[in-house]
């Protein structure tokens, strides 16, 4: 797979390079990343951080060091569907523990790993603003609230039948 | 019923949208605002006696007033939209469900510091927050309240959503600076100041979603008026997130002048305690402050009622009070275990540590260590006294105050629930199958007479 944004990302690029004044572009960064991120695969590969670093005219390394820093970014490969599952003081009390036991117990692996078929990671997560909402799981773009056994359940239906 | 001022709109259907916002009276504001002078509008913020609402309480008048204005050097407002304190959730409330009293605060204040690039910096779990910030920025540019010569003013202004991606430390205004910049979020050694040199090295202001949603109405009813609303230097109203074990957890706005025990149990809030369970302990103020007891949360070491405002919750300093913070009430039921709750916070600041100070880097994951010995059962009556020498060891000795924030919640519990601690020391075997339970935390408190 060539690492190249499409014309189209192309045009998103710049529009985000756009919003930072002029010899800033590397503030872009961490908005690129997350273009990347989402358009290779879900986690950045070296080659695809090199990439991003040539279009913001930075070293690698500056890219590096950025992306090993935030916790959204994956430096390793991850499943098709990312289960991230708070599990923080007011999710705790809610009973976070228990859902993340449930979901180790039903797709058969341990907290980081992810499934044979390459379509679960588990990643129990720090507070991710939800509290009152507990417990909950971020899945891409979503948040998944008021978590029960039964939702885990329907969920995972959901998904491997996508 | 308390006076709301933020969500007083929060029942119309559609307020997300700029027709339905407009018609309920949004922009006035702003219309009122490009009248006055930036210095009158910064008058009036001074007047309202309003003060940041992430957590630090720092009045914000007094902060934009530090604002350098060098000749020919843009200066830049921030918002600080990195929300990422264990128990709060209040900004995501405001940004989801009134974007527009959002973005018409950040106009306001814009136009007041003279920002003509304003920054949203929001937490990157909050994925589909910028998609409903980006579509009422491009409603409100298509009436006229952004791009070039807003209101015939001259005055030109844009505002940006920018993206974060998974740092608790982005929300200490100079780690959000670095990170902005595309930087690791290392926060920066004060001073400079960001109101001398922020963002790209040019003056910069970072205030809370809240914060700069409050300008709204300060500007409505004028900085005298709002100071009227509170109680003392509580002013104006706050907004409230409520988790853990009650029956209503969510956002509320109050006026800080209930009491805690009304807020807990009236059904106008939180609306008491779910399966007839007692209140052992909270945490009134996000995470980071002190955890009280039931008994030295509803009423002050001198065995008045406590209220929900800044001076009354932090009646008796950190000896029997806590703090405000950033408003995440976190309400534990008798059934929890303190010893549990507080590992939890000690993994969450060693996660979120930069790494950059070492008595914070080496000192949380230490008391991760520790408290998870104590919790599985493995702890010794050492390692309670070991704990207290850390968490003194990091207060103070960092950079930036996630140090305190990660040493506070373990000295509070071990100041309150050292019985709890020793319990789990002395029985191992049964700590691993029950909770302490309420004990005597909710026993009324001794009051000595006064000579």
């Amino acid at each position: 797979m060539a690492i190249k944004f499409s014309e189209q990302k192309l045009l998103e690029v710049q529009a985000l390079i756009s919003h930072y004044p002029e010899g800033k572009e590397k503030s872009a960064l961490i908005p690129l990343l997350h273009l990347a991120q989402d358009e290779f695969g879900g986690w950045l590969d070296a080659p695809v951080m090199d990439y991003v670093a040539e279009l913001l005219n930075i070293l690698p390394i500056e890219v590096y060091e950025v992306a090993t820093f935030y916790s959204m970014f994956n430096t390793k490969p991850v499943g098709k569907y990312l289960l991230e599952v708070c599990r923080t003081g007011p999710c705790m009390l809610n009973g976070s523990d228990e859902m993340i036991e449930y979901i180790k117990e039903k797709l058969g692996i341990s907290e980081g790993e992810t499934t044979p078929d390459g379509l679960f990671t588990l990643k129990p997560a720090e507070c991710l603003g939800a509290c009152g909402y507990a417990p909950m799981m971020q899945l891409g773009k979503t948040y998944r609230e008021h978590l029960t056994k039964e939702k885990v359940d329907q969920l995972i239906a959901e998904l491997r039948g996508k | 019923m308390a006076k709301k001022i933020l969500l007083e709109n929060d029942h119309i259907e559609g307020i997300r949208y700029y027709d339905t916002y407009r018609k309920n009276g949004g922009y006035r504001a702003a219309e009122k605002a490009f009248k006055m002078s930036p210095a009158d509008i910064v008058e009036e913020v001074k007047k309202s006696g309003l003060r940041g609402r992430g957590g630090a309480g720092f009045p914000t008048g007094m902060k934009w007033s530090f604002l350098a204005k060098p000749e020919g050097v843009p200066r830049h407002l921030v918002c600080n939209a990195d929300e990422s304190e264990p128990g709060t959730f209040k900004d995501r409330y405001l940004m989801e469900f009134h974007p527009h009293l959002f973005i018409e605060g950040l106009l306001i204040s814009s136009f007041a510091l003279g920002s003509n690039a304003t920054y949203v910096y929001i937490r990157g779990e909050y994925a589909w927050i910028p998609d409903i910030l980006e579509q009422a920025i491009a409603e409100a540019k298509n009436n006229g309240w952004l791009g070039k010569n807003i209101l015939g003013s001259g005055f030109d202004c844009e505002i940006y959503v920018h993206r974060g991606a998974g740092a608790y430390i982005c929300g200490e205004e100079t780690a959000l600076i670095e990170s902005l910049e595309g930087k690791r979020g290392n926060p920066r050694m004060k001073p400079p100041f960001p109101a001398i040199q922020g963002v790209w090295m040019r003056p910069t202001v970072v205030n809370n979603v809240e914060t700069l949603a409050a300008v709204v109405p300060i500007i409505n009813l004028g900085g005298d008026e709002y100071a009227k609303i509170g109680v003392g230097k509580s002013t104006g109203t706050k907004l409230l997130s409520v988790c853990g074990n009650v029956n209503k957890p969510g956002v509320y706005e109050i006026d800080m002048t209930c009491t805690v025990e009304e807020f807990i149990y009236s059904d106008e809030y939180c609306g008491g305690i779910p399966k007839g369970r007692k209140l052992k302990a909270c945490i009134p103020g996000g995470s980071s402050v002190p955890i009280l007891p039931a008994n030295l949360l509803l009423k002050t070491a001198k065995g008045e009622a406590r209220y929900m405002n800044y001076e009354s919750l932090s009646d008796g300093g950190f000896a029997t009070g806590s703090m405000m913070g950033s408003g995440g009430f976190i309400v534990l039921d008798d059934a929890q275990c303190v010893v549990r709750h507080t590992m939890t916070l000690a993994r969450f600041y060693n996660h979120e540590s930069c790494g950059q100070c070492s008595p914070c880097r080496e000192g949380t994951g230490w008391m991760y260590k520790i408290l998870k010995n104590l919790e599985y059962g493995k702890g010794k009556m050492s390692d309670i006294d070991l704990l207290w020498d850390i968490q003194r060891r990091i207060e103070g000795n960092t950079i930036c105050p996630l140090g305190d924030a990660a040493a506070w919640p373990v000295a509070a519990a071990i100041r309150h629930f050292r019985d709890e601690f020793e319990w789990h020391v002395n029985n191992p075997e049964e700590s691993q199958t029950r909770n302490f339970g309420l004990a005597h935390y909710a026993d009324p408190i001794h009051v000595p007479a006064s000579a």
